[in-house]
């Protein structure tokens, strides 16, 4: 709850609250400019996405490792030495200086991972080269008779046989019981009994070495965007994040090829899951944005591209779930920021949805036509997003100026749009980045 | 041919296709029969495919029931004589990167199609696909990459080829979600495709099988 009379606003009320909330963050601003700079920037945001035009429009560029590498230093360095990560973030922010701040948080602490024995990826030094950006590991995580298990108690089926398997060290968590069974006085004792095993015992030892070590990056991270903030005024992009109920499934549960084959071998089972996961998916971001005071969630969508299912299964299978998704963030006056990575030229009219309230969210796209994305989305909500990290990391600066001249001139005119890149950027030549940042300030303030 | 059979599989009825197998197989069907009858499906599905009207879970579910049908078949059937094949195709995901659905569905694509395909898997190092083109002379190497890392790989892999004498004779193409023009000019390769039943038109054309 983010004020007292939270359960009274009406949605409107709560992103209103919300964004006043992000815009007057208690920060200690290193002079009055930069304070000024901050407010500025977050205003932007607030009217591009209320589908007016800003002072200028906002450079929303989601960055991956670009910065370590514009720095000289690795991928590894970003997981394993956050000095090397907070001298490299200071220097990108300070040359670049876009309306959103790197994703610090996508820089997952290596530390942590190891003492859990994290399965789910490889990362810069495991798995795949030390300049390499993180992979996953795309298996059958849940098995393909264990959607019940899900469906009848998520949080029994996480804890005690997705975890298990997420991480190395969480393996004993399969010997205790779930926590349901705690009840009265007599069920007391028969729950704690496994705690006296010596595996399980180990599995808690590592689980407080993680927490100590994630403590220590929790406490970087928060210096390292807390100066960002402080002295060059530029917010953070996201305050929290959060997945599609198929993407959920997708991405990290039953994989890509496993969730395709049950869509055609127990269609029923795969909507009953992703129904009961849309709480859950809402859930995870509404803490962490009550927690950061920034309303808007980074959602990165994946298994519904153009391609990955016909309009039928899109419609039918993969929108249901995540709409309702969407409007249990908008609700709660959150502002979803979705990433639409791939192509996705044949779902515009579907996402153009009538339900969800006009100007409350963003739709940041990849490899799509972007003046019919402008035409078709942009009509409700704001767009943003397109530039090809290919032209970033291959092209010269003069085919990215045209480029993002080209781009704002379809989509930019009348406002509601963000200039973003349309991958999470590894990659590219610095000069391009920087023709990317100069258009958008020379044109975004002038279109 | 079956048409039963053909059907069944182009409608992805995945229980019918393999339970029409078993009965063909017991009547005394030749196997190469029931071979043609998928392949006719497959046909009809990749076409499917290239017009939009089926998608990667259809081409990945075909594959799963092709799958089941050939571990029925395949102990009746004389081995395939290697002069039956288009050719061989060396396919992998290159070095840096462990994407597989792409490559894997390309792979199977080609084996439908008839070529030989050599799979070398993923995060597969330069030296390992000089290797292979080396020992088994494939008429063409696919290198598959959905990560911006992949195209430095892609470069280096066909650099090695280059530099080994070994790319006279044999076609490399490039592929994966991010792979457009400017890729397959910047790794040196002599073609890209956009899809699975791109890279099987493009192997073709360069084999002279279309």
């Amino acid at each position: 709850m983010f004020t007292e009379d939270w359960n009274e606003l009406t949605a409107d009320q709560r992103l209103e609250t919300r964004l006043d909330a992000w815009q007057n963050l208690p920060i200690e601003f290193a002079s009055p400019e930069v304070a000024t700079a901050y407010r500025d920037r977050v205003q932007l945001w607030r009217d591009a996405v209320a589908l007016k035009k800003p002072a200028r429009v906002p450079i929303a560029p989601w960055i991956g490792l670009f910065p370590m590498r514009y720095s000289g230093f690795t991928g590894h360095d970003a997981y394993y030495d956050y000095a090397k990560l907070g001298q490299a973030w200071d220097k990108f922010h300070a040359d670049f200086r876009p309306d959103g701040l790197a994703m610090t948080i996508a820089m997952v602490p290596g530390k942590v991972l190891d003492i859990l024995d994290y399965k789910l990826y490889d990362w810069p030094g495991h798995g795949v080269g030390n300049d390499a950006s993180y992979q996953y590991n795309e298996r059958e995580w849940m098995k393909e008779d264990e959607y019940d298990l899900l469906i009848n108690d998520p949080s029994n089926y996480w804890q005690r046989y997705y975890v298990p398997r997420m991480f190395g060290a969480a393996e004993p968590w399969q010997m205790l019981p779930p926590f349901t069974d705690l009840c009265e006085a007599p069920f007391t004792a028969p729950f704690f009994v496994p705690f006296s095993l010596a595996p399980v015992k180990q599995m808690l030892q590592k689980m407080m070495d993680a927490g100590d070590a994630a403590m220590e990056w929790l406490q970087a991270f928060m210096a390292i965007d807390g100066k960002q903030m402080a002295t060059l005024g530029i917010p953070q992009m996201a305050g929290s994040a959060t997945k599609a109920p198929y993407d959920i499934l997708g991405d990290t549960m039953r994989g890509t090829r496993g969730l395709m084959l049950d869509k055609f071998r127990r269609p029923e089972k795969v909507k009953a899951a992703m129904e009961r996961l849309v709480p859950l998916a809402v859930d995870w971001a509404l803490r962490s944005a009550d927690a950061t005071g920034n309303p808007i969630v980074f959602i990165p969508i994946h298994k519904g591209a153009d391609g990955f299912m016909s309009d039928a299964d899109y419609r039918e299978l993969y929108w249901p779930t995540f709409k309702a998704v969407l409007l249990g963030l908008i609700e709660q006056g959150l502002v979803p920021m979705v990433f639409a990575e791939g192509g996705y030229n044949e779902r515009l009219e579907v996402i153009a949805d009538s339900d969800i309230p006009k100007g409350r969210m963003i739709w940041m796209f990849d490899d799509t036509d972007m003046a019919r994305a402008k035409q078709i989305v942009g009509a409700r909500q704001a767009i943003g997003g397109n530039v090809p990290g290919s032209l970033l990391a291959m092209g010269t600066p003069e085919r990215v100026d045209a480029y993002v001249k080209d781009l704002l001139s379809k989509t930019a005119v009348d406002g509601g749009f963000f200039l973003g890149t349309g991958i999470v950027l590894d990659e590219a030549d610095p000069a391009c980045f920087k023709a990317f940042c100069d258009a958008g300030r020379t044109y975004g303030a002038a279109v | 041919m079956s048409k039963e059979l053909t059907e069944a599989v182009i409608e992805l009825r995945e229980q019918d296709a393999l339970q029409i197998t078993d009965r063909l197989l017991a009547g005394g069907t030749d196997p190469l029969t029931i071979v043609s009858s998928c392949k006719d499906a497959m046909e009809v599905i990749g076409q499917r495919f290239a017009c939009g009207e089926a998608f990667i879970p259809e081409l990945i579910m075909a594959g799963e029931i092709m799958k089941g049908i050939t571990a029925k078949v395949k102990p009746h059937l004389a081995a395939q004589a290697a002069s039956d094949k288009l050719g061989t195709v060396i396919v992998c995901t290159v070095q840096g990167d462990i994407h597989d659905i792409g490559k894997d569905i390309v792979a199977s694509m080609l084996d439908i199609a008839g070529f030989e395909v050599v799979d070398l898997g993923v995060d597969v190092p330069v030296t390992t696909v000089v290797d292979k083109v080396r020992e088994v002379h494939p008429a063409v190497v696919g290198l598959s990459g959905l990560l911006t890392v992949a195209f430095e790989t892609m470069k280096s892999t066909v650099a090695a080829i280059d530099k080994a004498g070994l790319h006279q004779g044999l076609k490399i193409m490039v592929g994966g979600a991010p792979v457009n023009e400017d890729v397959c000019a910047f790794a040196g390769a002599d073609g890209w495709a956009k899809d699975a039943v791109g890279a099987v038109d493009l192997a073709k054309t360069w084999v002279g099988g279309a």
